[in-house]
């Protein structure tokens, strides 16, 4: 990191020097950041300045694009997780996902919830609909949809598609669950859902988000790093970044002077 | 509002904070001077002129939350404008002091004073001058000239122990001066706010630029 930082208590993800080039551009800067087990860390910056590119690092989602070649290393529970022995499988039902535009699959609610569970072998009816239950009602879904499971999930609204997917993250019960602007394509009732989720959920898990509502990081998050051309320009409580950044680049881009 | 609408409506507030100031830095050494003068005219446009800082400050306190509501300032910016919100009041309460000089005079009427008025002078000067000085280092963002403000507090707060003296001895002697002399440790006790009012302003101007609350002053009184 090239400026101020803090160190966090009890990290469950260390990312250490981590640079990342997409062909021959260096999409990230010699990362070096902790992720606090069991809180919300949220990720702000500037359109391109490599946010989403370091969350997709975690589940290791950039293993999919051809041109990546990335240095440095990134630790979670103290694993390398791009050491050669790790199964990318076992990896991504630790770390959850959850993109910008919901995106179930065309099935019931009950089937996207299931969904990951199933592929990982469980085929009980009486485990899956325990899980589907449990995972809908830490998605704050269960009492809207409990009962109409057997109904398309695309058949509801987008915040409600968006809870979908989130439940279908933690039915596979993972320790980290990553989102990216998971609320960008919600209104803001929905959006206040979502928030009021992801606190709930940090009893259980550890939140990673990727925001351009810098409201958003302000209200739910308890750390947040500031980004800016692939570098990590500040990581601090997140009180501290919105009343009094130490770095000239994070008051610009937070009071809009630039960005 | 546009971005720079928004940067453009902080900074006119702040040449609103610096008018204020000058309305109150007015009313200050109006007040006194007629005192000096005894002119009652002076005194009771002061009371009057009192309500137009008042109105000065509620315009501001809105134009600040209406900010708030809509910009959603972060950072500075939002440091900026609390700090304004805590300035105003500092500055419309330093105006009822003025205010309250103007009405010992009124009070006073065509009697004589109980003494020549020496140091209370002095003592709007210094306070004024920290307001001066303060103004400009809101402006300049000039945090050791903030700072320095403090120290001069302590000029005022013994002046302010001396006239007390003074006018303890004379009340002795002369009790019939008793209701007299104590107006006038009114005038010397408002002055002494006024300048702790300073001081508060100053300490508003480091929070603002640096993000730390700090007591950079402990008054006497």
């Amino acid at each position: 990191m090239k400026k101020k930082s803090i160190t966090v208590p009890d990290p469950i993800v260390n990312i250490i020097d981590l640079a990342l080039y997409y062909g021959k551009t260096k999409a990230l800067k010699e990362i070096n950041l902790d992720i606090s087990k069991k809180k919300i860390t949220s990720f702000i910056g500037p359109s391109g300045c490599g946010k989403s590119t370091l969350i997709r690092c975690l589940n290791r989602m950039n293993d999919l694009i051809d041109s990546v070649a990335i240095e440095g290393c990134i630790k979670i529970d103290g694993q390398d997780i791009y050491a050669p022995a790790v199964d990318v499988t076992e990896l991504r039902k630790k770390v959850g996902m959850v993109f910008q535009k919901p995106n179930p699959f065309p099935k019931t609610i009950y089937e996207n919830v299931v969904y990951g569970p199933r592929v990982q072998g469980i085929n009980k009816k009486s485990i899956l609909d325990e899980l589907c239950e449990n995972a809908l009602k830490k998605a704050a879904l269960w009492d809207e949809v409990k009962d109409r499971l057997r109904v398309n999930a695309l058949d509801l609204s987008g915040g409600q598609q968006q809870r979908i997917c989130i439940a279908r993250a933690i039915a596979t019960e993972p320790e980290i669950i990553l989102l990216d602007e998971p609320c960008s394509a919600l209104d803001p009732i929905a959006t206040a859902k979502i928030e009021d989720m992801l606190v709930e959920l940090k009893k259980d898990y550890t939140v990673i988000i990727v925001t351009h509502n810098m409201q958003q990081a302000a209200r739910i998050s308890d750390y947040t790093g500031f980004f800016m051309l692939g570098e990590l320009i500040e990581f601090n409580v997140t009180t501290d970044i919105f009343t009094n950044p130490q770095e000239k680049e994070t008051e610009d881009y937070i009071t809009g002077r630039f960005g | 509002m546009t971005r720079e609408a928004y940067h453009k409506a902080l900074k006119n507030l702040e040449s609103e904070v610096l008018q204020m100031g000058n309305m109150v830095a007015h009313a200050v050494r109006k007040s006194v001077e007629a005192l000096q003068k005894r002119d009652i005219n002076v005194s009771n446009e002061i009371v009057k002129n009192d309500l137009l800082i008042n109105k000065k400050r509620f315009d501001i306190e809105e134009k600040c939350i209406s900010l708030i509501a809509t910009q959603q300032p972060m950072a500075g910016d939002l440091r900026e404008l609390t700090s304004i919100l805590s300035i105003v009041t500092d500055l419309e309460r330093m105006g009822d002091h003025a205010e309250g000089i103007a009405k010992i005079n009124i009070l006073l009427g065509d009697e004589p004073l109980v003494k020549p008025l020496i140091d209370i002078p002095r003592m709007a000067d210094i306070g004024l001058s920290m307001l001066d000085t303060c103004l400009k280092a809101f402006i300049k963002r000039d945090i050791e000239m903030a700072r320095r403000i403090c120290n001069d507090d302590d000029q005022v707060d013994a002046l302010h122990d001396q006239i007390y003296r003074e006018l303890l001895v004379l009340m002795m002697e002369n009790p019939k001066i008793i209701h007299m002399a104590t107006y006038l440790t009114w005038v010397s006790h408002n002055l002494e706010r006024i300048a702790d009012r300073v001081t508060n302003i100053a300490e508003r101007i480091v929070f603002m630029v640096t993000g730390k609350m700090e007591e950079i002053n402990v008054s006497k009184y």
